[in-house]
């Protein structure tokens, strides 16, 4: 349903994305791994249209995502960011309601229905911050702003998630939480996820489809048993790396072996 | 998708205990009626303070007759009441509700609780626009709110791009860029200014620091028409200005047509600063003073925080106005001293707390 169509984005002279072609199914998770700079943060922000491609087309079912008013899109593409400083005193309600703009029928000045309240319940309880709602978000810990930026993707229901590093302040316990949360999703709903991510583990053990980035361009996309191999991620990250199998899932658990200990 | 989390709704204990304390359309007419009542009671009580003692129950009738009836008071003191009293306490109501609905807006959209027409320089801009219409095209009336409007416009613009950077705009840097085009804006006013002859630069000075004494009929119906249109046009924009608040990727990956709507607050919020500055010069700190304190017991929700702002901001002005034009009377401050008075240890204090 969502298409990267060979796309190139540059900044002045630099080239962040070099002619890089991505299908996201219903349903299927994809994680995209790299070295810092890879490129894979511009990629996952053109997959919404937050980033025109210099040249290249982001195609939603068929069409250019260009050619859909921004409502539209929102409506059925969702992103996990890094969440900015909140400055003014909003709760965890407020913000997590503020998924459902694009959803409302009515215009900007609406008011939120009675779905709207009910939707974000849910997934206030999904994340664990039913307790939270009434607090301002710049009360939070770090881990439970994160999981009010998921949950206010997850209240836009949208058919697509992008997810960009969405574990990276949460200690194991959420982290296997949130994943397990979008895999529900993929399973229950049939929604796609593509998540950026520097955690190989939980990539090889979370996504269907693995892509390698670097400097811009795909290195190699494929299932995780066949993408995350020693040879590929030594050239990824040029970092000696281990893979056996992990011993209770079966998926490959990587370990880095670093200079010191070879 | 919509049937997202039917099966996790049954689990949800009480949804409804959620709802607590959410600004809802209810909540915003409640607040807005009580802060109107107040309003108009405050334009009753205010016209009848000043240097010229007026009749308690002959001013109050006369007001309520809305002018048809001079309720036994002498013709000058009815003259006093509707032409003079009443247009200048109008025009404070005006002017509060435009700069503090602005103010509300420019924080929101700029993501700053610092931001504020006068120490954004957008005033300065509407008032080097007023007095290069004052210069040029002196004889036509509406030269002065039309260049006040392109100035705040201009300046508005000027400081947005002088603030950007690759990381976005800080509130530092916003505030410096603001400082920046203010002081600027502040020597081509003393330029030319120095090109007046005495007595014109008293009350050009007067003027600048804000003065509700001396407006015309019809600089007071536009900066009343302008002031209800543009809370309502801001107003309108409310629910995009919770999500802008937040960061403008955020609101654009939520929905929000960001370019769109920044234009749509820029060119509005700038209407109703130059049309305050035209018809009374600047006068500072409202748009800061005001949204504050109605976030502290409203909340941050744009759609109660920008209507209430400017009901508040008319309530505000109104009573800083009569005592400018009381504490010393028969002299008179100008109205901008007194905002200045309370907005600037203010802004010391949220600057303080970061």
């Amino acid at each position: 349903m969502l298409q990267a169509n060979n796309i190139t984005i540059k900044y002045g002279e630099r080239l962040a994305v070099a002619a890089v072609s991505l299908r996201i199914q219903p349903g299927e998770i994809i994680a995209i791994l790299g070295p810092n700079g890879a490129g894979k943060s511009t990629l996952l922000r053109a997959l919404n249209g937050g980033i025109r491609p210099t040249t290249g087309e982001v195609l939603l079912d068929g069409q250019p995502l260009t050619q859909y008013p921004r409502r539209v899109v929102s409506r059925r593409i969702a992103v996990v960011a890094q969440e900015g400083d909140v400055r003014f005193p909003v709760t965890v309600l407020e913000f997590v309601l503020g998924g459902r703009y694009a959803s409302g029928s009515t215009g900007a000045w609406g008011w939120e229905t009675e779905q709207d309240i009910r939707v974000a319940g849910s997934v206030l309880h999904e994340t664990e911050l039913s307790e939270l709602s009434g607090r301002l978000m710049n009360e939070l810990s770090g881990g439970e702003r994160q999981r009010a930026v998921l949950a206010r993707a997850l209240a836009t229901e949208a058919s697509v998630l992008l997810l960009d590093e969405p574990t990276a302040n949460l200690d194991l316990e959420h982290q296997a939480a949130i994943l397990a949360l979008v895999r529900g999703r993929s399973e229950l709903h049939k929604v796609a996820a593509v998540v950026v991510t520097h955690d190989l583990n939980l990539a090889a053990e979370f996504s269907h489809q693995v892509l390698l980035m670097k400097h811009g361009r795909g290195l190699a996309f494929g299932a995780p048993a066949e993408v995350l191999t020693p040879e590929l991620l030594k050239e990824l990250f040029n970092v000696q790396i281990l893979v056996d199998a992990h011993p209770v899932t079966g998926v490959p658990r990587i370990t880095p072996v670093h200079e010191a200990h070879r | 998708m919509t049937t997202t989390s039917e099966t996790a709704l049954k689990s949800v204990p009480n949804i409804r205990g959620l709802d607590v304390g959410r600004v809802t359309f209810r909540k915003t007419l409640v607040a807005c009626s009580l802060l109107l009542g107040t309003l108009l009671i405050a334009i009753l009580v205010t016209s009848l303070f000043g240097s010229e003692p007026l009749p308690t129950r002959a001013s109050i009738c006369a007001i309520a007759s809305l002018g048809q009836s001079s309720c036994g008071l002498t013709p000058d003191q009815y003259a006093i009441l509707l032409q003079i009293r009443l247009p200048r306490i109008l025009l404070a109501a005006a002017v509060g509700a435009s700069l503090a609905a602005a103010g509300a807006s420019y924080q929101a959209l700029l993501r700053n609780p610092l931001a504020e027409p006068y120490l954004l320089g957008v005033s300065n801009g509407a008032a080097v626009g007023t007095m290069i219409a004052l210069v040029f095209f002196g004889s036509w009336e509406w030269s002065r709110p039309l260049m006040a409007f392109t100035g705040a416009l201009a300046s508005t613009f000027l400081v947005y791009r002088l603030a950007q950077s690759r990381a976005g705009a800080s509130p530092e840097r916003l505030i410096l860029s603001g400082v920046i085009v203010t002081t600027f804006l502040s020597s081509a006013i003393v330029f030319v200014t120095t090109l007046m002859d005495a007595t014109r630069i008293r009350s050009f000075t007067f003027w600048l620091l804000g003065d509700l004494s001396g407006t015309t009929t019809s600089l007071l119906a536009l900066a009343m028409i302008v002031a209800v249109l543009g809370t309502a046009v801001l107003s309108a924009n409310a629910r995009s200005l919770n999500l802008l608040m937040l960061g403008e990727r955020d609101a654009f990956d939520l929905g929000v047509e960001v370019s769109k709507v920044r234009l749509i607050i820029f060119f509005v919020a700038s209407m109703l600063v130059g049309s305050s500055v035209a018809s009374s010069g600047s006068v500072g700190y409202v748009g800061l003073v005001v949204p504050h304190l109605v976030r502290l017991s409203l909340g941050s929700d744009n759609r109660i925080t920008v209507p209430a702002a400017a009901f508040a901001g008319a309530l505000f002005v109104v009573v800083a106005d009569t005592v400018a034009r009381t504490i010393i009377a028969p002299r008179e401050l100008p109205v901008g001293a007194i905002t200045a008075l309370i907005g600037a240890p203010l802004f010391v204090y949220l600057l303080k707390r970061g």
